[in-house]
């Protein structure tokens, strides 16, 4: 066994084995926390045609009142409404999405953990090989979704978010686990770091939004037939909104993968001599970054915007996981360290 | 006044690039009237120039970059691609036909990137012109009906109406708008501000910058030159000129005279191997450092510089830039002829073969009489003897070095062709033998062989390491870098900047209000609208939070708003 101050010094080899077995129960406890986060947020789901029923009604009570009471707040504000908001019912308290919330920061949490300690035990950013790629994309994942519940409300969309964040979760667990260790030397490099870390945090982006996608392509289906036997999809926004909401997320995701792209040329640069050697991997990611281009040029194109953009984004993501799996693992180039 | 808005900046550079009736692009009838030539080219560059097309290439350059990545690349891996055509023999020809193994030097790929090249030249370039000319323009007038606009507030004051103007005035600019004040002529004020005009210019900015990098690329293509070699560690210095090196690549429009001459000296490389893991842990055996101690001169002649040469690290010689890109074994081996006279003494690299350094190559005695002499082989860093595979490597470190070699004798140059140092080409040779059998040996390190005619070969102690260098000039990538940049930086300012117009009209509430509490003075009425280019779902929030910001102006400046300014 070393000592731990030897395993914290960037520049030791030793690889705390002890740390990174906790590192790997973290992983497990975050994965049940999720679970558990997830069927809350189904039960919320399910709850939503009940709760929409009952706050017609309260809101028909609530104008009558309204009617009767009359006139406006008043007050000392420099700058006044002049018409008075119409009747709005405070909104029933959604029991299960709340304890979906908190389970949701709770995983999150044990997830960090998991990553920390990866981190301390092999003395490195954990960004070396797969197992860590998703392990920190999980975690950006759920993060993104919890910091912008911060500011709207985004309840409805938790199982959504957090299920595929699970799913990355377990997969990381049983297909891609790999044992704690050092790297290759030309991933020593900080660009790595930066490269790899923008990398992850676009793929969550880019993750949420074909969530929204998909949500995207359910409403529409249910506007389309005037569905009403999945009720429970009410408390979604509607199609317009999803796709507004994607949108909104690629914005953020095209920058951040764009600067992907120049951190890995960079990095390419100091490791292979030249920025871009049309290696199976960088490939992949003009690929992926062509395609979300062809995205934002489609919601610009007349007759493009709705369900052939949606489409687009959906082959983007497709890009995605493709690069992620299929090309870490099966095709042969310098970016061979998928550590299986 | 709002399709003017509305239009995005595209369709005005469409307009002022089409005919006089400004008619779009996609709406031009193909089966309409005769356009003659000039019509034909015209129409043909407003639908190269158009949104669609830009789409469909950028979709189409997507799927056409995937080939490469599945097929084997000439480019990239020579071997591979000659393996993959023994192993395919009808589809691989075709295949090659159609350029799959070198698809990012095709026609048709060149043909798909040239076209989206021209189309964002055409699409740029016209763009930059009008947004240039809208830069300059006035602001529009007051819409006469804000409630109808996208988005749309009331609000009523006690403040003074130039105190509410003088804030909002305030409010707007300090957000970065282009703001006027209007006076029409029934004693209200207006205020039309214009915000996110950054957009379009950070747009081009992205879309200019597009450009300069693919022309940054092009010049490295073209101008740029790499050149490989090995060098052996401790060793003879390795002096740069176009003959000098193993391989060299030269862009169509260098010339051999451009490669400076420098020197470099490999004195000694330390490479790291794992050894912290369990010995069935993929990761055992697998690098962890190379660190080569060098000493170059650069030009040739002058002092020499001490320097460290590693992965991630490389050094600047003669406007190069020198990388440690590989690394392998060069054995010192000793030939001596039966009477004990030494006919070769050599580091010889050898070339490794996988992740355990279990390495080819050949030993070529020229000195040997009254035949050449040549060896095959392997060496073994650490020797070990599988049942099935026979002998193997079983670390990369040198933990028990070993030669497994074979012999010929003959012609160990046929044809006076250049070959590889790794191979003996056995044309003219025969194969050495001890007996029935041929003649094959293992040579440990510190120990010797010896062949039937009493010649003998001997491995040094110490395995010397060679190191596997390129010399790379590009010199387009200092334009590319920063143009990619820049182009973020663009790209940043399109996405998050939002280009909106908003109306303020401040005038005095109207008597016949029935909500004014009667008897009370006169207030200030401020209507508000805004608009904006393109989608833009939190245009109402922006409206109001500007109100708000207005409101809270007022609040903080009680004082300036009793003196009535
Ligand atoms: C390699 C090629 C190209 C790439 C990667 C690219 C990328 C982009 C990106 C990322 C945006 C931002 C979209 C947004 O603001 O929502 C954009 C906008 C735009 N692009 Fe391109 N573009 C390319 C070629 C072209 C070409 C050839 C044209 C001309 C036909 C063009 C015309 C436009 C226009 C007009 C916009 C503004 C759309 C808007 O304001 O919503 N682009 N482009």
């Amino acid at each position: 066994m070393n000592s731990l101050t030897s395993d914290l010094s960037l520049g030791g080899h030793a690889t705390n084995i002890g740390l990174a077995t906790t590192s790997n129960n973290f992983l497990y406890a975050s994965a049940v926390v999720l679970l558990l986060a997830m069927l809350a947020f189904a039960a919320d789901l399910a709850g939503h045609p009940g709760r929409a029923e009952r706050a017609a009604a309260r809101r028909e009570d609530a104008t009558e009142q309204a009617a009767a009471a009359g006139g406006d707040g008043g007050g000392t504000a420099l700058l006044e409404r002049t018409a008075a908001p119409a009747a709005e019912v405070p909104p029933e308290k959604r029991q299960w999405a709340g304890i979906g919330m908190s389970l949701s920061w709770l995983g999150a949490l044990l997830l960090g953990a998991c990553v920390v300690l990866r981190a301390v035990s092999v003395g490195r950013p954990p960004l070396g090989n797969m197992y860590e790629f998703s392990i920190v994309g999980s975690f950006f994942v759920i993060t993104a979704y919890l910091i912008w519940s911060l500011r709207r409300d985004v309840r409805s969309l938790g199982i959504f978010v957090v299920g595929p964040t699970l799913l990355t979760e377990m997969l990381a667990a049983l297909v891609f686990y790999t044992a704690a260790s050092q790297l290759m030397p030309s991933l020593k490099n900080y660009w790595l770091t930066i490269h790899v870390t923008v990398a992850i945090l676009s793929v969550a982006f880019f993750t949420i939004a074909f969530s929204t996608t998909i949500l995207y392509f359910v409403q529409k289906w249910r506007e389309d037939i005037g569905d009403t036997k999945y009720k429970f999809m009410d408390a979604v926004p509607d199609s317009a909104t999803m796709d507004r909401t994607t949108y909104g997320l690629l914005i953020i995701a095209f920058p951040l993968w764009t600067f992907t792209l120049i951190a890995g040329a960079i990095w390419a640069q100091i490791a292979w001599g030249h920025y871009w050697s049309w290696d199976p991997k960088e490939v992949w990611t003009l690929v992926i970054w062509v395609v979300y281009a062809a995205y934002l040029h489609a919601r610009a194109t007349a007759g493009w915007s709705g369900k052939k953009a949606a489409y687009i984004s959906i082959a983007g993501f497709v890009c995605v996981l493709f690069n992620f799996t299929v090309v870490n693992m099966f095709i042969v180039g310098m970016h061979s360290y998928s550590g299986m | 006044m709002s399709t003017e808005t509305d239009n995005d900046a595209h369709q005005v550079a469409k307009a002022a690039n089409a005919s006089a009736t400004g008619k779009s692009a996609r709406k031009t009838p193909i089966n309409g009237p005769k356009l003659g030539l000039l019509g034909t080219l015209r129409w043909l560059w407003r639908q190269l120039t158009s949104m669609r097309t830009a789409l469909f290439l950028l979709l189409l350059l997507a799927v056409a970059a995937v080939p490469g990545s599945i097929f084997p690349q000439r480019s990239i891996d020579a071997p591979r691609v000659t393996s993959y055509l023994q192993d395919h023999k009808t589809m691989g020809p075709w295949l090659d036909r159609l350029s799959m193994f070198d698809v990012y030097s095709a026609p048709w790929f060149a043909a798909i990137y040239l076209l989206l090249l021209v189309s964002i030249i055409g699409c740029v370039v016209p763009r930059i012109g009008v947004h240039l000319k809208a830069l300059r323009s006035p602001l529009p007038r007051v819409p006469r009906r804000l409630g109808r606009l996208p988005a749309s507030a009331e609000r009523v004051s006690a403040a003074k109406q130039s105190d509410v103007v003088e804030a909002t005035r305030a409010v707007l600019r300090r957000k970065g708008y282009r703001v006027r004040v209007d006076e029409p002529a029934d004693g209200s004020q207006a205020i039309v501000a214009e915000g996110g005009r950054l957009r379009e210019t950070g747009n081009l900015l992205f879309h200019t910058c597009l450009i300069v990098v693919v022309l940054a690329v092009a010049a490295d293509h073209l101008m740029g030159w790499r050149g490989d070699v090995i060098v052996p560690e401790g060793g003879q210095p390795f002096v740069s000129s176009a003959g000098s090196f193993n391989t060299l690549d030269l862009g169509p429009w260098v010339h051999s005279d451009d490669i400076k001459p420098w020197s470099l000296d490999i004195k000694k490389l330390d490479v790291t191997f794992e050894r912290n893991v369990p010995k069935d842990s993929p990761q055992y055996g697998q690098p962890r450092d190379f660190i080569a101690s060098v000493s170059t001169q650069d030009p040739l002649g002058s002092k020499p510089v001490n320097e460290l040469l590693k992965v991630n690290g490389a050094v600047n010689l003669g406007g190069t830039s020198v990388y440690l890109l590989g690394n392998g074994y060069a054995p010192m081996v000793t030939v001596r002829d039966p009477s004990g006279k030494v006919i070769y003494q050599q580091a010889t690299p050898f070339l490794p073969q996988g992740n355990t350094y279990k390495s080819v190559g050949a030993i070529k005695v020229p000195a040997a009489s009254p035949k050449e002499l040549g060896f095959f082989g392997m060496f073994l860093p650490t020797a070990a003897f599988d049942s099935k595979q026979g002998p193997i490597s079983t670390f990369p470190d040198t933990d028990r070095p070993a030669l497994v070699l074979g012999a010929y004798q003959g012609d160990l140059f046929p044809d006076a062709l250049p070959q590889s140092v790794y191979t003996l080409n056995t044309k003219k040779m025969t194969q050495v033998m001890d007996g029935k059998q041929p003649w094959s040996a293992v040579v440990y390190a510190g120990q010797s062989a010896k062949l039937p005619d009493g010649t003998t070969i001997s491995l040094d102690k110490t395995v010397p390491r060679w190191a596997g260098l390129s010399a790379r000039y590009d010199p387009g990538k200092t334009t590319a870098l920063l143009a990619a940049l820049i182009g973020l930086a663009g790209l940043i300012m399109s996405m998050t900047l939002r280009r909106r117009r908003i109306f303020v009209k401040v005038g005095v509430e109207p008597d016949d209000d029935a909500k004014k509490p009667s008897g009370a003075p006169a207030r200030t009425l401020i209507t508000a609208g805004a608009l904006a280019k393109g989608e833009d779902p939190r245009l109402q929030v922006a409206l109001d939070s500007l109100l708000e910001g207005v409101g809270e102006r007022l609040a903080s400046n009680p004082k300036k708003q009793q003196a009535g300014s």
